[in-house]
């Protein structure tokens, strides 16, 4: 199996000088790595609750890419951190099941949500790693590169200085740096390898998963396409997998296996990349689909999404996207936001929340301009 | 001039602002021997009354500064920026409020460019005080009902009564715009105004800069980094690169026949959703390398280091503008190699590849 190949491939040209770790067969390949179900996350306010994050279901397979998109306030990242705990108050997780099933746990897996903080520090970073959006917040400005990397070798594998030392230097390796730059700091970096960096310290300790949090976002783009397929080529090296998070679908359609539409913390659509560039479900999914302008390809007029967003503490019954939506009508307000799958639809991993629009559906021109509110 | 390159904005209306040989030096650090940094060379364009021109390029490529010399924020080097034919002087405080009447900014983020602490109103009043839209109450409230119906912010009263904190980030940049519209501009330099917004915002806010441009016939300067916004947006994209202009053209064809290798470059690292993955996983190799440098130091063509098609020419001298059509030209001088049936399509049409600078 390709997962399980690649681990040990990983295991001899990263950690050759460590003690190795026993790596374990993966445990029914067909089971996610991570599978998040139910998962139900607030935001405490005085000025009432807000339902970032409402009964959502995600499962992340060995060496997928799955991309979850959304607009600023949907949840995307609320979704992410709290999966893995990594949200403080007021931030609470009032529902919901998290299960990690990695090479190194058992087969029954890990209840993420029951575990306790120690627990937790190895689960995290050895287990899952993320890279956060903006390198230049995420590293410490005061330390050296190799002094960064080191420190998270030495927090999660039993090597000496030099075997550290000698990882860290791979790991840039890895990420297409030269070595002399262990010496420098932060700010001698230029953006993409900052970013670089920030992925290197990921794969520094053989994550699973690893959680990417608009991690070209800031780029320039001719360094963003640089980046991803970099970071395509490691997955495909070492095996691991990844959630993707991001604005911007056009770039999810390209480099995601599968791709989770969120709205107002709820996911509206769930899909290969295929099924949702080609046969979109989803209104808000169509809507996100002609909101960029394509650079290749004939120069087609665009419609974008009326409106804007939701206000997560005061969310209309029924689907969220309604008072956006040209094709809502009176049923709209009444309907259970759970994603099923799609009436007529061959691909059973092809899920929606609206049971009214299909992917046959023909395209309606958006009569809701002037909803704005 | 027969071998002048007109701008493809140029059939929308007159020149308003001109930009003529604009050229900004920025030293670093002090001392004799401080390294400088030319940040704009030598950039010549027009913006035309109810016309789009798009400048596009990476971060560091100087494509700010010009709408900071544009904008008067910034000093020149050397050049001239041309209102109606004439050379604009601001060292004068009337001068420099006469000039803001007409050239008016909109910034990348509208979370910083409003004063959180004021409501929209304020936002607007100032602006309209100053420049003298309007005089009296009656006519000021009248006038701050039309800037924020001009931006479709509807109903106006409820707006103008909001403070920043409670507009999402498009309606934040409406704000924004009406505030520039306060001034009654005819140019508008519009400094990457949707790169901070959500994609689904994105578009609305340029379908109303481009509602604006036609009904109050603005001029305007659209910067920004995604050459496929300027594609949708501009009648004329200019390509910077290191303080250069490296490119200029119809928009549709500098995007779909890019001529000089880095807008080739750009083209090809934009998102193709429908590659699906391919491109991604096939290995298909770009070297991004560094971004360009603009130090006075570097000699030749600043994107040679970067440059597929670099021969010793490109790295001893810096390349000349070269006509490519009517429209069109590229600075680079392996045009031949980079976009052969350019080169041919532009010695067939009868008008030879002339070097214009």
């Amino acid at each position: 199996m390709r997962h399980a190949a690649a681990g040990v491939d990983l295991e001899s040209e990263l950690a050759s000088a460590s003690p190795s770790v026993p790596v374990k067969p993966t445990p029914g390949a067909s089971l996610p790595v991570l599978d998040i179900r139910g998962l139900s996350i607030i935001y405490r306010s005085l000025a009432g609750d807000v339902r970032a994050v409402e009964n959502v279901d995600l499962a992340l397979m060995p060496g997928e890419i799955v991309g979850l998109v959304g607009e600023s306030g949907s949840g995307k990242s609320t979704l992410a951190y709290g999966s893995v705990r990594l949200l403080r108050p007021p931030a609470i997780i009032t529902a919901g099941d998290v299960t990690y099933r990695g090479r190194r746990v058992g087969a029954e897996g890990v209840a993420v949500l029951e575990q306790s903080i120690s627990e937790l520090r190895t689960l995290r970073w050895r287990e899952i790693a993320i890279v956060f959006q903006s390198a230049m917040n995420a590293l410490n400005p005061v330390l050296k590169v190799q002094e960064q990397l080191e420190d998270v070798i030495e927090a999660h594998l039993p090597m000496d200085h030099a075997e550290r030392h000698e990882r860290a230097a791979s790991l840039l390796d890895f990420v297409g740096i030269p070595r002399d730059r262990l010496r420098s700091y932060p700010h001698e970096l230029s953006g993409g390898m900052r970013q670089r960096v920030m992925i290197a310290m990921a794969l520094a300790v053989d994550p699973e998963i690893v959680i990417m949090d608009e991690p070209t976002t800031a780029l320039d783009v001719v360094v963003q396409r640089e980046i991803l397929s970099q970071i395509v080529e490691l997955k495909e090296r070492l095996g691991f997998s990844i959630l993707f998070i991001t604005h911007d679908l056009s770039l999810l359609l390209e480099i995601a296996d599968r791709i989770a539409i969120m709205y107002a913390g709820q996911l509206v659509e769930v899909g290969t990349s295929q099924a949702i560039h080609h046969r979109p479900a989803h209104p808000y999914t169509r809507g996100l689909l002609h909101s960029f302008p394509a650079l290749h390809g004939p120069r087609v007029e665009l419609a974008g999404i009326p409106g804007s967003p939701p206000d997560l503490r005061d969310l209309p019954p029924g689907c969220p996207f309604v008072p956006r939506c040209s094709y809502a009508t009176e049923a709209c307000t009444g309907i259970d936001m759970r994603l099923a799958q799609i009436a007529g639809e061959g691909d059973l991993t092809h899920m929606s929340a609206c049971p009214f629009v299909l992917p046959d559906t023909p395209v309606k021109a958006d009569a809701a301009k002037g909803h704005r509110k | 001039m027969s071998d002048e390159i007109r701008s493809a904005a140029e059939f929308r209306g007159p020149l308003v602002l001109e930009a003529v040989g604009v050229h900004k030096d920025f030293k670093l650090g002090g001392g004799p021997h401080s390294a400088v940094l030319n940040a704009v060379r030598d950039v010549s364009f027009g913006l035309y009354r109810s016309g789009v021109v798009a400048l596009v390029g990476e971060s560091g490529s100087g494509k700010s500064t010009v709408a900071r010399l544009l904008s008067g924020q910034e000093r020149l080097t050397s050049g001239e920026v041309r209102l109606d034919g004439k050379k604009i002087g601001l060292h004068h405080r009337r001068a420099f409020r006469a000039y803001k009447n007409e050239v008016q900014m909109v910034f990348q983020d509208p979370f910083a460019s409003l004063n959180p602490v004021h409501t929209v109103r304020y936002h607007l009043k100032r602006p309209v005080r100053i420049h003298r839209a309007a005089s009296g109450h009656a006519d000021v409230s009248q006038e701050l009902v039309r800037l924020i119906s001009e931006v479709q912010l509807i109903p106006p009263e409820q707006f103008l009564a909001k403070y920043p904190h409670e507009l999402s980030g498009g309606q934040r940049q409406r704000v924004a715009i009406a505030r520039a519209l306060a001034a009654h501009p005819r140019v508008l330099l519009a400094d990457e105004p949707i790169s901070m917004l959500d994609v689904s915002i994105r578009l609305e806010i340029l379908a109303l800069l481009n509602d604006l441009r036609e009904r109050l016939e603005l001029a305007v300067l659209y910067i920004t980094h995604d050459i496929a916004s300027a594609r949708y947006f501009a009648d004329e994209t200019l390509v910077m690169y290191a303080g250069d202009i490296v490119e200029r053209g119809p928009s549709e064809d500098v995007t779909q026949q890019p001529a000089h290798p880095y807008t080739q470059l750009l083209v090809a690292s934009a998102p193709d959703p429908d590659a699906l993955g391919s491109s991604m996983r096939t290995g298909s190799k770009i070297v991004a390398g560094q971004a360009g440098s603009a130090l006075s130091n570097v000699i030749g063509c600043r994107f040679s280091p970067r440059c597929p098609f670099a021969e010793d020419r490109c790295r001893r001298e810096a390349p000349p503008s070269v006509r490519v059509n009517e429209h069109r030209s590229a600075a680079c001088w392996r045009l031949d190699v980079a976009a052969p049936h350019l080169v041919a399509a532009g010695r067939a049409s009868g008008t030879d590849t002339v070097a214009s600078s």
